[in-house]
């Protein structure tokens, strides 16, 4: 069985897998890290995203083997060291942007990246079409997209807190 | 105690939009889903589902299977026939209009002798892995007989369609009615406009984010059984599956629903693979996890809505309502679902009265059996399809009399002052203010503005248009013995225990489930209202049959009308316990003793005693009133409602259609939804947005399709439209409140309102965008494809003109 060497997390695995064992199995089953979640088998729903050497990815149709020797961040990972909560995870916590909770995880992993590649800042309508990867059945978008917007503006030091971006 | 620190602390109690307390597990990575969960030991998994929509099973053979690597064990329908284990039942008897019962045809936990749906479970393979589970499944024989397949309603009435059950002669499941046929016929034989609405409310596939999960574990040292599900209601779960299915008394018996991702209903009913994996794991003496994938979920979760109604309005010359005469055919899929036969009935023809004053209303509803999935509660159950319909009907009406659709609206409302107000579809309605709400709404969606914006759109070659709904339903169903005796085989109370530790910190047990809602917040927020218990020190813990006492789980916006209200009992009874043990501290008369913001004082005195000292006097009596009173300081409360709720409001929404394409762009949404009181706004909120999102994804978007021989087409996410970011606008959202009379919150219930309200809205929205096309309805979703032949037909035929 192949070898997979990655860093997860800032940890470094080395973890036996199958050909066709997925990112994400590897994560949730052979990691433990169960907050990547699986809610579609036809890449649809992003559920499942994670970053790979800074870059979204559904984790769901990416093989294992193909991730060797890079560097992933899950939704574990994200917080600071001390559990300080990245901006993202704060301005969806403030916003009410999360209901049940499934879709949270990918949906702030790909808000991430979206807000990251755009420093110039992210219209509504942008954010609304960044959005297309990732289903929320819960929250109807609405506070989702109110809190990447707030987060955009700490994400690139225009504004000091979730919090104040409110203002 | 009453000093200026207080103030520094934020507000927690009834009216703050807390921040929830569970976001901090799930925004982390923590959130504790079925799927999370890995039994020392487990085994997997994997179903072998029919292919067909109607097959006759003539041999299984798993000689081939039961070799390939990793399997443990193969069970069929022989098996659990010769263990006899009993079919999932349904939890509502329904009677025909002769008075006999429904027609009950079980629903076995793996087919045996026939397959009846395209999903149906003929096989559980049971391997070391998931993988190998699936792989050895393909080397499963099955020989089929292929019958015809009964796709639609249509089909399975046709005098020559094939039975799907023996017992169900004809493909009926029931035919019903409610109402008083002879004052509706004499209401329309004075009428002056008869107005006829043919319609169909589309059939969706309901789509939770986290696919179903169960895990079966068995000790067999106790012989205790645990069930790892994702239920909306362990409690109900627990009762069916132990008593009907698989014999095992509650005690040996728990029924474990963690963090739950999501329901809207889907997840309220007991489904096969439950049992399945339960008593897979007692035979085989090791845990059994079962993990839906999307295409299982498309093919197996309870499908909801799929009707097809006949509307007749009949009106005097004021457009005064003076009856209405409803035909529905109701799907009911291949096998009845838990609560399938209630909704057609009881949850949807009940409310066929709305907001409006016809006196005279007759409905007949025939459930039919079809070779699909069941189709059971989908947000909204029931009401959604009283809603759209009336709705739809309303603005038909307008049409065709020429009234004014706000107008005829106004003429036909219940009036404020005519509550309690009995419809004639035996709902009393409490309380509720529809002119309030319309006002707000109107003002708030800027409809004296629309004209206006129609025209600026139409010189963008746009076509404009904005459609109202002015809607009711009933949540927080319902007195247990007024359910009883319309066929309920349950009691609909819920149960709350308030468990207050020494040092005055809070443990709620809840019998209701949160799976997106945020009880662990709004619950909360109650105790800290009620007990002046600071919100950090109250922990709200909900779906394990092992620690909750019992309760009836989440559906129907229930948990705050009927939970919320069995914790105020709980509390009340904590209150007279604890003023009992304070005006003994305080040596007082227990008359003399008042309880505010957590501090008992002796009436018109300085002399007080804060709520943790009272409560570590209860768990250290050494100073106590021994004689009269136990220890200890926790209640539970069985609170049984004394009626529905009856939430209610306006829906507006704003749409833009582009002739080229016939997309229909959704530009504003506005809610004004009465809801009673409110506990936390912010919640409120995202519940509204959440249905109005699922109620204008029915509108535009989502539909279920099956063949003519019952494959289903819509089977996965690129083929079934779930709404995303861009196909839907910012929903304004705003409450108007009237209090629910008969529950001591005033709550009515808000998970259901956006769902309910919304549909015709859109809909509604889009025959007015369309109205130089004569167009008088159009069924949902519509599809850019429905709206492009439509304008395109129709412009044809001007011209041809
Ligand atoms: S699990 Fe749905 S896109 Fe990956
Ligand atoms: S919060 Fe439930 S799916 Fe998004």
């Amino acid at each position: 069985m192949p070898q997979v060497t990655l860093t997860v997390n800032g940890k470094q695995h080395s973890v036996e897998v199958e050909g066709r064992t997925l990112l994400v199995e590897l994560l949730r089953e052979k990691l433990r890290l169960t907050g990547t979640h699986v809610g579609c088998d036809t890449s649809q729903c992003g559920a499942c995203v994670v970053h790979v050497d800074g870059n979204s990815v559904k984790s769901c149709t990416t093989l294992a083997v193909a991730v060797d020797g890079a560097s992933v961040t899950t939704i574990e990972g994200l917080a600071a060291a001390d559990g300080t909560l990245h901006p993202m995870q704060e301005a969806f916590r403030e916003y009410h942007a999360l209901q049940c909770g499934f879709c949270t995880p990918g949906m702030v992993m790909s808000a991430v990246d979206l807000v990251q590649k755009h420093p110039e800042g992210l219209s509504e309508q942008e954010i609304r079409e960044g959005l297309e990867g990732n289903l929320c059945r819960c929250t109807g978008y609405h506070n989702i997209v109110k809190a990447i917007d707030a987060a955009q503006e700490v994400m690139h030091g225009r504004s000091t807190s979730i919090a104040a971006a409110a203002e | 105690m009453d000093t200026g620190a207080e103030s520094l602390i934020p507000f927690t109690g009834i009216g703050a939009s807390v921040r929830r307390k569970e976001d901090l597990r799930f925004l982390s990575g923590r959130g504790h889903y079925t799927d999370d969960i890995s039994r020392p030991g487990q085994t997997h998994v994997w179903f072998l589902r029919s292919p067909h929509a109607h097959a006759r099973i003539v041999s299984v053979d798993t000689a081939a299977a039961a070799r390939m690597p990793g399997v443990v064990a193969i069970f069929t329908g022989a098996d659990t026939a010769a263990d006899k284990i009993g079919g999932v039942p349904c939890g509502w008897l329904i009677h025909n209009k002769d008075g006999t019962p429904m027609r009950e045809p079980p629903h076995p936990v793996l087919a045996h002798g026939k397959a009846r749906f395209v999903g149906d479970a003929v096989a559980m393979v049971i391997a070391e892995t998931r993988q190998q589970a699936r792989d050895a499944a393909e080397a499963v024989a099955v020989e089929y007989e292929v019958l015809p397949g009964l796709a639609s309603m249509a089909q399975a009435l046709a005098p020559d369609a094939p039975a799907i059950h023996e017992e169900a002669p004809g493909n009926i499941c029931y035919d019903w009615h409610i109402g008083d046929e002879a004052a509706t016929d004499a209401a329309f034989a004075r009428a002056k406009h008869v107005v006829t609405l043919e319609l169909v409310n589309n059939r969706l596939i309901p789509n939770a984010m986290e696919p179903r999960s169960a895990i079966g574990d068995y000790d067999p040292t106790t012989g205790d059984h645990t069930l790892y599900t994702t239920s909306q209601n362990p409690h109900v779960i627990r009762l069916l599956m132990g008593a009907f299915v698989l014999n095992i008394p509650e005690h040996k018996l728990r029924v474990v629903a963690p963090d739950v991702g999501g329901g809207f209903g889907s997840k309220i009913f007991h489904y096969i693979e439950e049992a399945a994996v339960t008593w897979a794991a007692a035979k085989i003496a090791r845990p059994v996890k079962w993990t839906a994938d999307r295409t299982e979920s498309f093919m197996t979760d309870a499908h909801g809505r799929d009707h097809v109604s006949v509307a007749k309005l009949a009106l005097d010359e004021h457009g005064t309502f003076l009856g209405l005469r409803v035909s529905t055919q109701a799907n009911m899929g291949a096998y009845l679902s838990t609560f399938s036969t209630s909704v057609p009935t009881y949850l949807y023809a009940t409310l066929l009265a709305g907001v409006y004053t016809t006196p005279a209303i007759y409905a007949e509803v025939k459930a039919v059996f079809t070779n699909t999935v069941p189709v059971d509660a989908y947000r909204g159950a029931g009401r959604p399809e009283a809603t759209f319909l009336l709705e739809r009907l309303v603005d038909v009406v307008a049409r065709d009399t020429g009234l004014d659709r706000l107008e005829i609206r106004r003429r036909n409302f219940i009036k404020p002052d005519q509550f309690p107000y009995q419809t004639p579809v035996a709902l009393q309605y409490d309380s509720g203010d529809y002119f309030s709400t319309l006002e707000m709404g109107l003002k708030a969606a800027d409809w004296a503005g629309f004209e206006a914006r129609r025209a600026a759109a139409a010189a963008q070659g746009k076509l404009r248009g904005i459609g109202i709904s002015t809607y009711l339903e009933a949540c927080g169903i319902a007195p247990s013995a007024v359910v009883g005796a319309l066929g309920a085989r349950a009691g609909l109370y819920e149960v709350g225990t308030i468990r207050v530790h020494p040092t005055g910190s809070v443990t709620v047990l809840t019998g209701t489930h949160s799976h997106g809602q945020g009880h662990e917040t709004t619950l909360a927020q109650l105790v800290c209202e009620q007990l002046g218990v600071p919100f950090d020190k109250v922990e709200i813990v909900h779906g394990d049959t092992a620690k909750i006492p019992f309760g009836m789980g989440t559906y129907g916006s229930r948990s705050l009308a009927v939970g919320g209200s069995a914790m105020v009992k709980a509390m009340d009874k904590i209150i007279a316990k604890a003023k009992r043990i304070a005006a003994h501290l305080m040596e007082a008369s227990v008359e003399d003793i008042e309880f505010e913001k957590g501090v008992f004082r002796v009436a018109g005195t300085d002399k007080t005693k804060a709520f943790a000292e009272i409560s570590l006097t209860a768990y250290v009596p050494h100073n106590y009133p021994i004689e009269e009173l136990e220890p200890g300081l926790e209640e539970t409360a069985f609170y049984d409602p004394k009626n529905f709720t009856y939430p209610g409001g306006c829906h507006i929404a704003e749409v833009e259609i582009e002739p080229e394409t016939g997309h229909v762009r959704m530009v504003n949404f506005t809610a004004v939804d009465d809801v009673g009181r409110v506990i936390n706004p912010m919640i409120v909120e995202g519940q509204v947005q959440g249905g109005v999102a699922q109620g204008i994804g029915q509108a535009l978007l989502e539909t279920c399709v099956y063949d003519g021989d019952g494959q289903l087409l819509s089977g996965s996410m690129m083929d079934y439209t779930l709404p995303r970011a861009d196909d839907l606008a910012p929903v304004s959202v705003a409450t108007h409140t009237t209090l629910c009379t008969h529950n001591p919150l005033g709550v009515k219930g808000c998970g259901e309102v956006g769902a309910i309200g919304s549909p015709p809205a859109v809909i509604n929205a889009v025959v007015d965008a369309l109205r130089d096309y004569d167009v008088r309805h159009v069924d949902m979703p519509a599809t850019p494809a429905k709206i492009w032949s439509i304008i395109h037909g129709n412009a044809r035929r001007v011209a041809a003109e």
